[in-house]
This record gives structure tokens, C-alpha cells and sequence, in this order.
């Protein structure tokens, strides 16, 4: 076939620019969005994700993991004996207050664990060891929130509900969904900063034996412990996304402009593209009136919305990828998993094409006839 | 042999508002293969729509259409684009190139439409362009083409689809009496040397003698058709395109030019 297609879209430069901006646009706008909302939904259940468990106990009525209630520790023990647990170990996530140098105060979420369990405990070190927080008064923070808590180096001291806290290391990229950042240390030490009794825990995670069924310990559990409720992590880690995505309307939020995105991007290619297509209709009724079927026609306009589209998204996708890496150091992560990136293409694709039946529809209704119009 | 195109009591009726305009009213006409036909008549006469009807773009509203042997008046909006690929060739009055596309390429458009593969489309297309006297300009581009050239190459597309059947609306209208010769000259070709049934709509009274046969149309129907020496003088004084009209005092200092 000649380069009809091609060459209708390159001959105005200025029309397939508009074009491309739109696509652009709507790509980038998309990508940063789905981005937010991938990061948001994983940064809401990191704790969950990455605490090594395969159970979480909790008091009743608990729907996501900052929502913790009380509880006493007796009840570990209780399920330390249930067959199919391998470890239990008492977990506990609280706010509380941090106490900048300048004076100031800063929310912080208190996660107690055992360092010399595998369950519950910090990731990604990037300065420092688990063990560390075994030493008097040690905590351990993100370097992402360095600033935000007037930490500069290991060994500084804060206070944390009044009592002292010594910073012993650092990780790097456990956000915190809300604004409060975690703050990890001892299980003991956690509850002086959550003024919680000394026989109290707000969760229990479970590590369950190799070959044991989950659902058929967490029954059991359910059975013999009174007064809990049992989740697999990961079905708490849902509980934890969904509450925190669309409870309080913060995915909805993200994916209203991700979806304004695709529609602006839509708009903008089919106003082009049809802009075009009136342009040269005269063509397409000298084409029609040569013999070309419809759909010869139709593969000319489509074709000219999927060159928009590849080349549109290759852009996108670099202003994207640069968008991305900028806020890996941020407060919010924007994630580009690579099922996401070939979903754009594909979205993409489908909007130009779509955006082209607006076109496609001009065309089938054209009268062969204005070719003989001077 | 039956006629390349048969058109019998054909009539064309357009609605405009709560009254029809009949734009055709009873029209006869047969064209061989071989002959060369115009269609002649003031504006608005209905040249151009018996010309729309008999390349298959408008629909008759009663009346038969014979082409090719084929009766097309019962054909559906999908069957007749077929139908104008396999017999049909158009020339048209603004040529009607793709502005986007070099010449050749305008040609092997309608090679691509008739299915060759891209090579054989490519070489088809040198031919048709060299036939047409235009082998060196196959990569111009039409804006860089004069009037004429773009029309031989309207016509190198028109051929490129081996049509029966060359309908041209206009053919010399934009172009200079000699050029406008060159044109018609090819066109004559095609139905005296290459036996096309040819029927070019006209006001051009300067490119009358080509024809075979002269049919002259008034408010829809034929009022005089035969040997373009046959009609009535006056009558072929129609509306020139103004930038080559002729005076009436130019055609009296100098009727010779002028065959009738």
C-alpha cells in the first residue's frame, strides 16, 4: 500500500505535533497517576508485606493494620500452641509523638517487634544492623524522613512520648502512607512509647509450620483463642489497600485523574484526527470513487492513528520514565511495574483508534460524489 | 457487441425540500467500446449527474444502467465500489491527485487497489507513466508538476486499473488550449487505439472534434446527440471556462478554428 497514511500524518507538522502533545500528555498523565496508585496501594500494606508472616491475629473488628486494638499477651501463648504454628511473636504499631530538635513535634508510627525473631522486622538497611535495636534506646527510621524528624546521622537523640529514643540506623524506601513516618524498635520498648501495659500487644504475627494448610490453622486459632479475629497476611494486606484506597476515596481520588487523563488524551486525538480526515476528504472521495471499499479507507485513518499512538507512546513513556525515577527519593513513590508499561501501549493504541472512529464514521457517510466538485 | 454502457429511461430526482428537482427525466443513451462521447449542455443540465450515475457514484431513481453487460441499478452501496474498480476509470477536472503521494505512487494507488503486489505495482506504474510521456517525473511530487502533467497522470491512474470504461468530467477545464489538445488527444487514443468506451462532460467547444459523438443535454434530457458537425452552431457555444473562453467576436474572426 503507498505511504498514504504516513504521509497524510507527517505532511502537517503542526497538526501531528498537537497530536503527539495529546498523546503525551494523556500517557504521562496516566502512567504518574496508576503509578501513584500502585505505590499508594503497596505502601499501605508494607508493613504486612514485608513482616515475613504468613498469619495476623488482631482484636476484633480491626480492618487495617494502624486500626490495632489491644490485646492481652496471654493470648500468644495460646496460639503458640496451636499444631501447624512454627513462631508466634507480639507486634505492635502505634501513633504516637516525636520531638524534633528545634522543639517541634512530629507524628510517628511506633512498630515494636523481636529482633531475634524473623517476624515483623525492618528491611532494605542501608545503615546499621537488626541487632542494633537491642541497644539502650534504640530506634530506627527511613533516611527518606531524615529531615522531617531533624535526624542527620546514627547515634543522634530524640524523645518519643517522653521517653529517649537513639536513632542506630537507617532504611531506605519503607514509606508510610500517611504523613507519620515509622519508627522501629523492641517490642518492649515499643509499648513505653505507645503507653501501653506491659501485658498488652496489638497484634500477633504467626509464622506457620512448613506443610501446615494456612486457612486450617488460622480456623484453629479462631477456635481456640477467644475474643481475636485471624487474616492471612495477604488477605489483611487487601483490607489494609482497600481501606486506605477507597474507604477514604484517596485511590478514587487517583483514579479519577487517570481516567481525566485518558479522556483529554482521547479528545485530543480524535479533534486532530478528524481535523485531518476533513482535510483531505476530497481525497477520500477520489479514493471511494476509484473503487476503494470502505474499509480501505478505514485502514488508511487507522493506520494514522496507530503511528500517532506508537510514536506518542514512546514519548510519553520517556517523560515518564523520568518522572518515575524523580520520585523514587520522594514522599510518594510512583511505580511503572513492566505489566503496566505494556498495558499503556496497548491503552494507548486503543485510544487513538477509538479516538479515530470519530473520523471513520465522517468517512462512511462521505458521498463519493464531491469529486466532482471543483 | 453490446454497448460498454446502457442507460435506459434513466432519471434522477433530487429532494429538496417539499418539492423534487429532476435532475434527469427519461435518458437513452448507449456508448460502444471504441467511441468517444461528449456530453454537452448549459449548467445545471445534468451532464455531470448522468456522468455520476453511469460510473456508479450516484444511484439512479429509476431507470436501468447497464455497464459492462452488468446491471447495476440493483446493486447495493457495498457492490458498487466493485464495480467501478473493474470497469471504470475517472479523470477528473481538478485532477484529483493525492498531493501527499509522488505521481507513480498515485498511480500504483490504484494497483493497490486492484491487489498486485507492491514490485509488480511499481513496475506497472513505470509503464503507465512512461505511456503517458511521463517516465522521468514517477518521483515529483503533484505540486511540482504543471497542469497538464497532472492531468496525464490522472489518466496514466485512470488506465491503471485496466477499465473498460474512462468517464472525465471536465478533463481540459484547468488547462491551456494546447495543453488541453495534448489531453484530448491521449483520451482519443484510449477509445480509437485502445477500444475504451470514453465519455468526457464538456464545456470546452474547442476540443468538440474529438468527439465521435456529441450529445447535447438540456434541463435532463437529451435534446440532440450526433457527429459534432451535425449540431446546430449555436448551440455548442456553452459556458467555457472562463479562463479560456472565447469571444463571440473571436469565433466570428475566425470560424475556422473552430470546427462545428
Amino acid at each position: 500500500m503507498p505511504p498514504l497514511a504516513q504521509r497524510n500524518l507527517f505532511h502537517d507538522k503542526v497538526r501531528l505535533t498537537v497530536t503527539l502533545t495529546g498523546i503525551v500528555f494523556a500517557v504521562v498523565l496516566i502512567v504518574v497517576e496508576l503509578g501513584l496508585f500502585v505505590g499508594f496501594t503497596q505502601t499501605t500494606s508494607n508493613l504486612i508485606d514485608n513482616s515475613g508472616a504468613d498469619l495476623w491475629v488482631t482484636s476484633k473488628n480491626v480492618t487495617y493494620v494502624e486500626q490495632g486494638f489491644p490485646f492481652s499477651e496471654r493470648k500468644l501463648y495460646q496460639i503458640r500452641a496451636i499444631p501447624g504454628v512454627a513462631d508466634a511473636q507480639k507486634y505492635i504499631t502505634h501513633w504516637t509523638g516525636w520531638k524534633r530538635p528545634d522543639g517541634g513535634q512530629e507524628s510517628v508510627q511506633i512498630v515494636g517487634f523481636n529482633p531475634d525473631s524473623s517476624l515483623g522486622k525492618p528491611w532494605n538497611l542501608v545503615e546499621g544492623r537488626v541487632e542494633d535495636v537491642k541497644r539502650p534506646d534504640a530506634v530506627m527510621v527511613d533516611e527518606l524522613y531524615k529531615q522531617k524528624l531533624g535526624v542527620t546521622r546514627v547515634d543522634e537523640v530524640f524523645e518519643i512520648s517522653g521517653h529517649r529514643a537513639r536513632v542506630v540506623g537507617f532504611t531506605r524506601g519503607i514509606r508510610a502512607f500517611t504523613t507519620s513516618p515509622y519508627v522501629f524498635t523492641t517490642f518492649k520498648r515499643s509499648q513505653e512509647y505507645a503507653n501501653l501495659g506491659e501485658a498488652q500487644t496489638i497484634f500477633v504475627l504467626v509464622k506457620i509450620a512448613p506443610g501446615a494448610d494456612v486457612q486450617q490453622v488460622r480456623r484453629e486459632i479462631l477456635g481456640g483463642v477467644k475474643d481475636v479475629e485471624v487474616f492471612s497476611s495477604r488477605q489483611f494486606s487487601r483490607m489494609t489497600q482497600f481501606y486506605w484506597m477507597f474507604t477514604t476515596g484517596a485511590g478514587v481520588a487517583v483514579l479519577l485523574a487517570a481516567l481525566l487523563g485518558l479522556v483529554v488524551g482521547f479528545v485530543v486525538v480524535a479533534q486532530t484526527i478528524y481535523a485531518t480526515t476533513v482535510d483531505h476528504l476530497k481525497e477520500f472521495g477520489t479514493l471511494k470513487a476509484m473503487g476503494a471499499p470502505n474499509s480501505y479507507v478505514y485502514k488508511v485513518i487507522i493506520k494514522q492513528a496507530a503511528i500517532s499512538a506508537v510514536i506518542g507512546y514512546v514519548l510519553g513513556m520517556i517523560v515518564s520514565g523520568f518522572v518515575v525515577h524523580a520520585s523514587q527519593r520522594g514522599g510518594a513513590a510512583i511505580l511503572l511495574p513492566w505489566q503496566m508499561a505494556a498495558g499503556m501501549f496497548f491503552l494507548t493504541l486503543a485510544m487513538c483508534i477509538g479516538a479515530a472512529l470519530v473520523s471513520i464514521n465522517k468517512v462512511t457517510r462521505l458521498d463519493p460524489a464531491i469529486v466532482f466538485k471543483g | 457487441m453490446q454497448p460498454a454502457i446502457a442507460v435506459r429511461k434513466l432519471t434522477k430526482t433530487y429532494a429538496e425540500g417539499s418539492a423534487g428537482v429532476a435532475a434527469l427525466r427519461g435518458v437513452d443513451l448507449h456508448v460502444n467500446a471504441g467511441e468517444l462521447v461528449m456530453l454537452v449542455g448549459p449548467s445545471g443540465s445534468g451532464k455531470t449527474t448522468l456522468l455520476s450515475i453511469m460510473g456508479c457514484i450516484l444511484t439512479a431513481t429509476s431507470g436501468s444502467v447497464r455497464i459492462a453487460g452488468k446491471e447495476v441499478t440493483r446493486l447495493t452501496e457495498k457492490q458498487l465500489p466493485r464495480i467501478r474498480l473493474e470497469h471504470i476509470g475517472f479523470v477528473f477536472q481538478g485532477f484529483n491527485l493525492f498531493p501527499t503521494l509522488t505521481a507513480g505512487e498515485n498511480v500504483e494507488l490504484m494497483l493497490d487497489l486492484k491487489g498486485l503486489p507492491a514490485a509488480k505495482a511499481r513496475k506497472r506504474a513505470e509503464e503507465l507513466m512512461e505511456q503517458v510521456g511521463l517516465g522521468e517525473k514517477y518521483e515529483s511530487f503533484p505540486s511540482d508538476l504543471s497542469g497538464g502533467q497532472k492531468q496525464r497522470v490522472a489518466i496514466a491512474r485512470a488506465l491503471a486499473g485496466d477499465p473498460d470504461i474512462i468517464l472525465a468530467d471536465e478533463p481540459t477545464a484547468a488547462l491551456d488550449s494546447q495543453t488541453g489538445r495534448n489531453v484530448m488527444e491521449m483520451m482519443s487514443e484510449l477509445a480509437h487505439q485502445r477500444g475504451r468506451a470514453v465519455v468526457i462532460v464538456t464545456h470546452d467547444s474547442r476540443v468538440l472534434d474529438f468527439a465521435d459523438r456529441t450529445v447535447r443535454i438540456e434541463d435532463g434530457i437529451i435534446v440532440d446527440s450526433g457527429q459534432p458537425a451535425t449540431l446546430p452552431a449555436p448551440a455548442l457555444m456553452t459556458h467555457a471556462f472562463p479562463q479560456h473562453a472565447l469571444s463571440l467576436a473571436g469565433f466570428f474572426a475566425n470560424p475556422l478554428e473552430y470546427r462545428l
